[in-house]
């Protein structure tokens, strides 16, 4: 009963999708009800973390595979916050669609539950079911339009994503090989006790990690399929992608690689490979952003560019001594600071598109006299997306920053403040729109309460964790300080 | 404490603006007054507090604020004998700006709201001491000056506010980057201990940080030649804005060089000195020449500000107490002197709606009150003696001309030029034949255009003949800046 109690987060969210799609057979004409039960079962989801936090009682279950720390709580936190965000912005395109809203909610939560499993999973074989358990209904979302850009989005997504899975198995498979053991921490210890003798196995294990989840984390270059997605997705399924699995990706990719591959002679090798991808990310995604004329397309380059900066931190773990999670706390920061920001440009998209019905950045002309609000919202996640004060992103680009430089990385961070240079010219350029744009059309945008809501939660966030953001760097310090314990 | 109230009391007052119903909106510029006046009187007060004989830095506040790993970046505030003056200077000219603004009906609570946020920011660049706050604030005085602009000014005002934002944000790039390099070395944010360190073994070399630093600097100050922004953004922006632009936003690139670039690299200035010297001796000549030939008057007092902050950077880079001394006091007499200038233009524009000064002539017949305090203005632009320009500018070159006697020279020349030019504009503009289109046209006549002049009037008087009243505070903080440059 205990272990039960432990993965309490993640079944109160699968009851939840599962209680969904009851209500949706049973009681067809209460279907209203069904994002409130979806935000409910998140709401006892959070509580229920609460509860562990508060009772500061950390450990592992079933054997060691997974696993209830600090770490995984930052990420349950945020899974489930993403969620709810994603789940109150979809309410009006749902209803809109009309059809198959029980499904539509309960595999937004199981997702949710794929995420959280994955954050707290400490086992390969435990990483690859939650993986794919976040990953199967996510392919079915994206195809959920039902246009044939969707579609080819879902297929797209699909076939790809099982080539990448299977790139995962088999470098799973090697480190099992040559360690005999799926559980992190154990893998660490053999790898330390006589991991040299292997070191090309282990190289190749896990050059095959890194394709595998490079393309959920979606850097380059394993990113085409991110421009297509993006925008052939309904725009809520994007946003859930560009944010939730991202960050389940990086979190996974992390406590693999600084729980499991942590040896010092491992490292330096996959350091600099990732300080290489990141690199290239970075500059490949800003400069196809650049050119880009649809605000979705735009969002997925950004996107592949922002996972370049996450990797900034990964590629840290070089700093010696006491510091050296540094790294990894400002991927943690990073992370939540971009959730809340690219959410909060997911959802103004969401709720000006439904208006203008048009995608295109040109559109987007004057907006300013349309919708004061919703205009300054999205300037403002767009200000944070280019990573200028006074907001949550300024903070996670000095946060990681200063990790890179801190690990001798400085040219990687030059790279980073170029690239920074280059992205503020295109997500400036869509604010210069919206402010000094003319539009032919002047009749003010009307926004329901559940997009005021979540665009409202998202930008405060944005705004907050931009002016005082110590209680989150706090909370990424101590979820990262676990991979120092050892 | 006292600091932190200066700094957030407009914001605070800008978010109550805001909230304010639309119905009851005409009343912002009252809740607006209200805390400017609030900011001045305090500010008045701390300059009065201020304790002349103590060195460093006084009404410290200082908190631990963000820690991003090796970092301790803190929320600290402070001002010297070079600051303090400056703060009284921008809550001054807050006011006057609130004032002069009565008659805005455009959204007015916006207009309001930004007015009051830009006083709040530049406040802050001059009371911090964490080189990261400090950036902060230098940052966010751009979104209420791109919304004056673009919003409330007149003109190709877009293309002004754009040109204006995209000056500034490529002078703080390079800031920036000189910043973390800095702070890097030292493991600090702390002005107060970067103003102490010894830095050897930069990522870059020390003489590139400074002109890092110094592009940011000299793009506010402006230097020939990245001054074009101003004339621009002077001409299209409304009167207000124009006043806060060349009286306080100016100067926030003065107080920067002598405060991060001299005082923390003492050294490369000295080895440079002579560039410094000599792009403010270039600005001061050609800013009076580009004066002479304009022909709006707005834009004509836009590029005068050019010359007079050229004098300013003269005295910095002379690198001499007396030098370093009268640039400061030249920032504070600049700053009333042409912010009357800005008021007296408003006025003009509110009544004749046009400043082409062809179009205008023998006004002091039909407009008697503003000609009087046009004219007074353009005489303390001159540098008419017991008016607050002279003692600034004859400080800067007895400073400097031991050290640099042919800029010192060059720099005259320019002031001569300044006679020229307002003695020109004003008798093309107040004198000669009565035209008989501005029969009619009202004089100076509302209590708060009144009390906007003749505070502002009264302050380039007071300036003029007591100068020690600002003197002795800003000998003693140039003094210790001195003591790091000597040695």
């Amino acid at each position: 009963m205990n272990s039960l109690d432990i993965v309490g987060p993640q079944l109160a969210v699968l009851v939840a999708a599962a209680v969904v799609l009851l209500i949706d057979a049973l009681l067809p004409q209460q279907r209203r009800l069904l994002p409130f039960v979806a935000l409910g079962g998140l709401a006892v989801s959070a509580l229920w973390t609460t509860v562990w936090v508060a009772r500061d009682d950390y450990q592992t279950v079933f054997g060691g595979t997974l696993s209830l720390d600090q770490y995984s709580i930052f990420f349950y936190y945020l899974f489930v916050g993403i969620t709810a965000t994603v789940v109150l912005a979809s309410i009006d395109w749902v209803n809109r669609e009309g059809r198959g809203q029980g499904e539509y909610y309960a595999l937004v939560l199981a997702t949710c539950s794929g995420l959280m499993f994955l954050a707290a999973a400490r086992d390969l074989i435990t990483i690859y079911l939650a993986l794919e358990l976040s990953a199967i209904p996510q392919y079915i979302l994206a195809g959920w339009g039902k246009d044939v850009r969707s579609s080819e989005a879902g297929l797209k997504y699909l076939l790809l994503g099982a080539v990448a899975s299977a790139l995962l198995l088999y470098g799973m498979a090697l480190l099992y090989g040559v360690t005999g053991t799926t559980i992190l921490p154990e893998i660490a210890q053999v790898i330390q006790a006589n991991g040299e003798t292997n070191r090309s196995v282990l190289v190749l294990a896990m050059v095959l990690l890194i394709a595998g989840f490079g393309f959920k984390m979606a850097v380059v270059p394993f990113q085409m399929w991110v421009p297509d997605v993006y925008q052939g997705a309904p725009t809520p399924v994007s946003a859930f992608l560009s944010v939730g699995s991202k960050a389940a990706a990086f979190a996974v990719v992390t406590r693999i690689f600084f729980e499991g591959l942590g040896a010092k002679f491992l490292s330096d090798d996959w350091s600099m490979v990732f300080a290489v991808l990141a690199a290239a990310s970075m500059t490949v995604g800003n400069v196809m952003a650049v050119v880009q004329t649809d605000i979705k397309r735009m969002l997925g380059y950004s996107s592949i560019a922002q996972a370049g900066n996450f990797m900034v931190g990964l590629a840290a773990i070089s700093i010696a001594g006491q510091e050296f999670t540094l790294g990894a706390s400002a991927v943690l920061f990073f992370l939540a600071a971009y959730a809340f920001t690219n959410l909060g440009a997911f959802v103004s998209v969401i709720a000006i598109s439904q208006k203008i019905g048009s995608d295109q950045i040109k559109d987007y002309a004057g907006l300013w006299k349309r919708s004061p609000l919703l205009t300054l919202a999205l300037a403002l996640c767009l200000v944070s997306l280019t990573g200028i004060p006074p907001t949550a992103g300024f903070w996670a680009k000095m946060y990681i920053f200063n990790a890179g430089i801190r690990a001798d990385l400085v040219w990687l961070v030059a790279i980073g403040v170029l690239n920074s240079v280059i992205s503020g010219y295109y997500y400036l350029s869509v604010a210069r729109q919206m402010f000094l744009g003319d539009s032919g059309d002047a009749r003010p945008i009307k926004t329901s309460p559940s997009i005021r809501l979540s665009l409202g939660v998202t930008t405060l966030g944005v705004l907050v964790f931009g002016i005082l953001p110590m209680p989150l760097i706090t909370a990424a310090k101590e979820a990262a300080h676990i991979f120092a314990a050892k | 404490m006292e600091l932190s109230v200066l700094v957030f009391l407009p914001v605070v007052a800008a978010i109550l603006v805001l909230l304010l119903p639309q119905r009851y909106e005409r009343h912002a510029k009252w809740i607006a007054l209200a805390a400017t006046t609030a900011t001045l009187s305090l500010s008045i007060q701390m300059f009065f507090a201020f304790d002349v004989d103590k060195s460093g830095f006084q009404f410290v506040e200082r908190h631990d604020w963000v820690d991003i790993g090796g970092f301790n970046l803190q929320y600290f505030l402070g001002v010297d004998g070079l600051s303090m003056p400056l703060v009284v200077l921008t809550t001054f000219l807050t006011v006057a700006s609130v004032l002069i603004s009565f008659n805005i009906t455009t959204r007015p609570r916006a207009y309001y709201a930004c007015l009051l946020v830009l006083a709040s920011s530049v406040i802050g660049v001059f009371t911090a001491l964490d080189f990261l706050l400090f950036f902060l604030f230098w940052e966010l005085e751009l979104f209420p000056m791109f919304l004056l602009i673009s919003v409330w000014g007149s003109g190709r005002k877009e293309y002004s506010a754009t040109k204006f934002v995209l000056y500034t944000i490529a002078g703080s790039a390079f800031m920036l980057v000189g910043i973390l390099v800095l702070a890097f070395n030292q493991n600090t944010f702390d002005i107060e201990k970067l103003g102490q360190a010894n830095f050897s073994g930069t990522l870059i070399p020390l003489g590139w940080v400074f002109f890092l630093l110094f592009i940011g600097f000299a793009v506010k100050l402006p230097i020939v030649p990245l001054h074009t922004w101003l004339p621009d953004a002077h001409s299209d922006a409304p009167t207000a804005v124009s006043v806060m632009l060349a009286g306080v936003l100016l100067k926030m690139g003065g107080y920067g060089i002598i405060r991060m670039c001299v005082t923390i690299m003492p050294g490369v200035a000295d080895d440079y000195s002579v560039w410094f010297v000599a792009i403010g001796a270039v600005s001061v000549l050609y800013g009076a020449f580009i004066t002479l030939r304009q022909t709006d008057v707005k834009r004509l007092v836009a590029y005068s500000s050019v010359s007079h902050m050229g004098i300013v950077l003269l005295g910095i880079g002379a690198l001499g107490s007396a030098g370093l001394a009268g640039a400061t006091y030249q920032m504070l007499a600049h700053g009333v002197i042409t912010g009357l200038l800005f008021v007296m233009i408003g006025l003009m524009y509110d009544r004749t709606h046009t400043r082409e000064i062809a179009k205008l002539g023998g006004l002091a017949r039909q407009m008697p009150l503003i000609a009087t305090g046009m004219v007074f203005a353009g005489f303390g632009s001159l540098g008419l003696p017991a008016l607050a320009g002279f003692i600034a500018e004859i400080t800067v070159f007895l400073g400097a001309f031991q050290r640099y006697e042919w800029a010192v020279l060059m720099a005259i020349f320019g002031v001569v030029l300044s006679a020229g030019y307002v003695l020109w504009m004003l008798q093309r503009v107040m004198f000669g034949p009565v035209r008989h289109e501005w029969d009619g046209v009202t004089d100076q006549k509302y209590w708060w255009e009144h009390s906007a002049v003749a505070g502002l009037a009264a302050l380039v008087v007071l300036l003029g003949v007591y100068p020690a009243l600002l003197m002795n505070m800003i000998q003693p903080a140039i003094d210790t800046i001195m003591l790091r440059v000597g040695s």
